[in-house]
């Protein structure tokens, strides 16, 4: 598979800080590639980079082939962007914005169609200045896409909106999918990333901490599925007894974590051939979320103790 | 450089500007009132005579001032001091010891007492002395009367010698046809708005839109620096010529101006706007923040807006300011439109006109240089 963006060694440092501090990764021509990260990780200056719109320190950027700083004019061409804090002339309408758009890129895109995609037909004529910010942020997303981009860079196009919009920002990243685009999506949104990505990246203090694809990460870096049933201590005992499997007892739930789906069914088997009562059962499995928190949270507790003195 | 692109960013701004009623109102409302101001206030001190209160305390010869009846000699004095249209005699009665006090309160700043037996005396060859008062603060009002009372006194007195004048005077204008302060402002003005019009915008929109991100935004189109630059270019010489139109019409209008419209105005209208956007650019971005960006606009902008000719002649201010007005660029441009409105040299507007263009060249060569959509 040809590769849309690839990443070697960057580092982005602003004076002292290194707000990027060598990392690789590539994205696949044709995929969603969610980066995510903490407040400050250095998601938007790393997006920043590879939009053209920020010069690297160290490291080598490919965007399409092209170096985003020195070949920018080529690039803007064929990239479409939302920055994180999309902004725009305040007197000027969706439609006229739009219409600005297409005339600078020599495109032929109907801007009602645009809008009615990003769902912000209600509002093609109301002035930039008085649209709410997940309205100015569909704006925003309807103006990457005037240029049929071959890659979107969206940094945190969902915040702020509410769920439905959020499901409308959704289904336009899958459509872009679909048509061949590359998205390369931030978020903060864990679940945003686990429906929509084929891989992930976490970057933590300007460094890759895991990547991969949601489900690579979550194996590797998730606690082991577990069965959760209603049941007393002594429940507990037998199961760990009868099957060597770990089981905790707690307020009346027990957690018994699961080697493979077969477990599952060996545990139902033997709670059944316990005799003691039980009652409701589910599955559980750590998240994207879950690993991102565990993770983010190890790398600062390290942090921590490595400064604390001694 | 591509048309399409520049008339897209030319209709963002002009809608930006027209949905924007303070902008509006700087660009088409301020240029009258500006005008009716300095007309109203200045127009003395180009055509209009000087009101000047006289207590007449010869009891001999009251004067009518309906009729303008001259039987006396005292009512022949205030007639030809009428008759010289610079000054014009409006006679009160009041005690002359109260007559000082008054004026001070009425916020005249001239005045004259013809004294008891003034006529009489006249009549007798004896003398006889009026009493100017003035005001030294308003030295051109001051003078204007001491002029006129002194001529008409010498009118006097050479009659009562029986003398015959042989040397006279005629008087006559700078320029042609006569040409009075209003002319002279409107030439002004319009340089004051194509300064302070883009000026004030620019140095504004280059700070802000950097801070927003706007440029940012703009630098991932297609969309040049230099394109930009020539569409704000272009919306401000439109803007100018509908300024100076407004400017015009309402000189000519209701002022009396005398000038009259000529093609050669535009070149100046023209190459006006393009320097002082360009110019208003480059000041917002050497700035690091919107507020050192007006403090640095603020720095150019207010000694060309009061000492380039706008409000005040060049050639009537102190010498070493003149050579100072000489230095700004804005000098050049009024300086240019005297010569094509008011005097028709064309020579003179030409050599203003190579000024300003060679000035506005640099300017935007270094607007552009400057000037940065992205961060490093
Ligand atoms: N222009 C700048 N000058 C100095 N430091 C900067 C600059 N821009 C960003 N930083 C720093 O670099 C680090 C990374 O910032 P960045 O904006 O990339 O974070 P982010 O991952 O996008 O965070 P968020 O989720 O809050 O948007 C932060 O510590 C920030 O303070
Ligand atoms: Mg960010």
């Amino acid at each position: 598979m040809p590769t849309a963006i690839e990443v070697r060694g960057l580092v982005k440092r602003y004076g002292p800080l290194a707000a990027v501090d060598g990392i690789d990764f590539d994205v696949p021509t044709g995929t969603v590639f969610a980066f995510l990260g903490p407040n400050g990780a250095g998601k938007t200056t790393t997006t920043e980079i590879l939009e053209g719109l920020r010069r690297r320190t160290e490291g080598s950027v490919r965007v399409l082939g092209l170096d985003p700083w020195s070949d920018g004019t080529a690039l803007h061409r064929r990239i479409g962007v939302i920055p994180q804090d999309f902004r725009f002339f305040e007197k000027i309408t969706p439609k006229e914005a739009v219409e600005y758009y297409r005339a600078l890129f020599g495109t032929d895109v109907d801007p009602g169609k645009l809008l009615a995609q990003v769902e912000l037909l209600d509002k093609v004529s109301a002035r930039f200045d008085t649209l709410s910010g997940g309205q100015k942020q569909k704006l925003g997303l309807a103006l990457a896409l005037t240029n049929d981009p071959e890659i979107c860079f969206l940094d945190e196009p969902t915040t702020g909106l509410d769920p439905h919009a959020r499901r409308a920002i959704w289904a336009v990243i899958r459509a872009l999918r679909r048509e061949g685009r590359t998205v390369f999506l931030t978020t903060h949104y864990l679940e945003e990333a686990e429906i929509l990505a084929d891989h992930v990246a976490i970057i933590h203090h300007g460094r890759v901490i895991a990547a991969g694809t949601p489900n690579e990460i979550i194996r590797a870096h998730g606690r082991p599925a577990r069965l959760r049933v209603e049941g007393s201590p002594e429940l507990a005992a037998y199961l760990h007894a009868t099957l060597g499997l770990t089981a905790f007892a707690e307020g009346g739930r027990i957690d018994v974590e699961l080697g493979s789906a077969r477990d599952a069914l060996r545990v139902l088997n033997a709670i059944e051939s316990s005799g003691l009562p039980w009652s409701a059962f589910e599955t559980a499995q750590d998240t994207l979320e879950d690993v991102f928190v565990r993770l983010v949270g190890q790398m600062d507790d390290g942090a921590l103790k490595s400064e604390a003195p001694t | 450089m591509n048309g399409r692109r520049v008339g897209a960013d030319f209709r963002v701004v002009a809608r930006s500007y027209f949905r924007n009623p303070i902008a509006l109102f700087f660009s088409l409302i301020f240029p009258i009132i500006l005008i009716g101001l300095f007309g109203l206030i200045f127009s003395n001190a180009g055509g209009g005579a000087v009101t000047l209160p006289v207590v007449n305390a010869d009891p001999g010869c009251p004067f009518d001032p309906v009729t303008h009846n001259t039987t006396t000699y005292c009512q022949e004095f205030l007639a030809a001091l009428n008759s010289t249209h610079v000054v014009k005699v409006d006679v009160v009665s009041m005690p002359v010891a109260a007559f000082a006090s008054w004026l001070g309160q009425k916020d005249y700043t001239v005045g004259l007492v013809i004294p008891p037996g003034f006529g009489e005396n006249y009549t007798n060859r004896l003398p006889a002395n009026v009493t100017v008062y003035s005001n030294p603060q308003d030295a051109a009002s001051s003078g204007t009367v001491f002029g006129a009372v002194q001529g008409v006194v010498n009118g006097f007195n050479l009659r009562a010698a029986g003398g015959t004048a042989f040397l006279g005077f005629r008087t006559s204008n700078i320029g042609s046809p006569v040409y009075t302060y209003i002319d002279y402002l409107i030439p002004g003005l319009i340089g004051f708005s194509i300064l302070t019009s883009p000026m004030f915008s620019m140095v504004d929109i280059t700070s802000s839109y950097r801070k927003e991100g706007i440029f940012r935004q703009l630098s991932l189109t297609p969309l040049t620096r230099s394109e930009w630059l020539i569409s704000r270019v272009l919306w401000y010489i439109a803007l100018t010529f509908v300024t100076a139109g407004i400017m015009l019409g309402a000189g000519i209008e209701l002022f009396g101006a005398h000038v009259t419209f000529t093609l050669g105005l535009l070149p100046f209208l023209v190459v006006g706007s393009f320097f002082f956007v360009s110019l208003g650019m480059l000041a917002g971005s050497i700035a690091k923040t919107p507020e050192s960006a007006a403090l640095i606009g603020n720095i150019i902008t207010f000694p060309m807006m009061f000492l380039s000719g706008t409000f005040f002649q060049v050639s009537s201010m102190p010498p070493g300011l003149q050579e100072f007005a000489h230095l700004l660029p804005l000098y050049y441009v009024i300086d240019g439109m005297n010569q094509v409105l008011l005097f028709s040299n064309t020579t003179q507007a030409l050599y203003d006109l190579a000024i300003v263009l060679v000035g506005s060249l640099i300017v935007f060569a270094l607007a552009v240089r400057f000037f940065r959509w992205r961060d490093e």
